[in-house]
């Protein structure tokens, strides 16, 4: 048990990721998780609105069941097989983030900052939710897939598009990080 | 028992994102800075098994668990979507610090903020519906 309560090291957690996906191809399905977004959606009722969205969401329906397995195990994960949380990233990071004022660098899992409760009524840390989450949810239909759908699933069959894609994923996550985290935080 | 198989396959999506630390937004910050291994060892991991298993099942025909043939969709060939959209979802991930998968997990973690993430997706999903024939692809 003292394994599976320390943090997962990438030569377990790289594996992992590949033998979802392989149970995933043996059942007949494929690993793609920002599709779901688009199927809630169509339950909200967009299809009326929209041809995008008028589609039959219940083919989708496996997949939103895995997505609530993918939340009760985040519940399960951090409730019963996580007594420390912290995330040890390394001194740099570290240093780095307190000069841009994350004090809970190295000492949380997520940063306090941005995602602790009192931070919902903070206008700038709402903002930052909000513009990120609709960033990742606008940006991974108009690529057609996120980092399950192209940089393992895409990549993995060895599709062009999505090595395109993956290095638009880096090309963005380099600017925000290195160019517009100064001028936010 | 289709569904159950499909929600044990989530939970343990779940846990691994978890218990990797590739659902903090720490280690995606760290990774964007090249400031250690991780994110990549995980990531390459998965792609260089990934590959090996994919290539595989084509090569030796492996049948489903149900015994039927298994199709590896190809990706729509096109060039500025992916790169645009990839682009865009490159800066939402370091700001958010969670892609799709992770944002399930965080929010099923107890992180009340994350379902604010999770809303503004499917909130981006729907604008980029309503936007679609309007932008290059």
């Amino acid at each position: 048990m003292d394994f599976i309560s320390q943090p997962w090291p990438w030569y377990v957690s790289g594996p992992m990721i590949a033998l979802i996906m392989f149970l995933l191809i043996m059942v007949e399905k494929r690993f793609g998780m920002s599709s779901n977004l688009r199927t809630m959606c169509s339950i909200l009722g967009a299809g009326n609105k929209n041809e995008f969205f008028n589609f039959d969401w219940k083919s989708q329906r496996w997949n939103l069941v895995v997505v609530l397995g993918a939340v009760i195990g985040g519940f399960i994960a951090s409730n019963f097989l996580t007594p420390n949380e912290a995330v040890l990233i390394s001194e740099s990071t570290v240093s780095n983030l307190q000069e841009l004022g994350f004090e809970s660098a190295g000492k949380t899992y997520l940063p306090t900052e941005l995602f602790g409760v009192s931070a919902l009524s903070d206008f700038k840390s709402l903002a930052i939710l909000i513009i990120g989450g609709f960033l990742v949810g606008f940006g991974a239909r108009y690529a057609g897939g996120c980092t399950s759908g192209h940089a393992i699933s895409g990549l993995s069959n060895l599709q062009l598009p999505s090595l395109i894609a993956v290095v638009g994923f880096f090309i963005g996550g380099l600017v925000m990080v290195h160019f517009l985290f100064p001028l936010i935080f | 028992m289709k569904t159950l198989i499909y929600l044990a396959i989530g939970i343990l999506f779940g846990i691994t994102m978890f218990k990797s630390e590739a659902a903090s937004w720490f280690r995606i910050y760290e990774m964007f800075q090249f400031q250690a291994f991780h994110m990549y060892g995980i990531i390459g991991a998965a792609l260089i098994l990934g590959v090996l298993m994919t290539y595989s099942i084509k090569r030796f025909k492996i049948k489903s668990f149900y015994k039927n043939n298994i199709h590896f969709e190809a990706k729509e060939k096109s060039f500025y979507r992916y790169l645009i959209g990839g682009i865009l979802f490159g800066l939402g991930w370091a700001l958010a610090g969670a892609c799709p998968g992770p944002m399930y997990t965080l929010v099923g973690a107890g992180y009340v903020s994350m379902v604010v993430v999770v809303l503004a997706a499917i909130l981006g999903t729907y604008v980029y519906g309503i936007l679609k024939d309007k932008l290059p692809h």
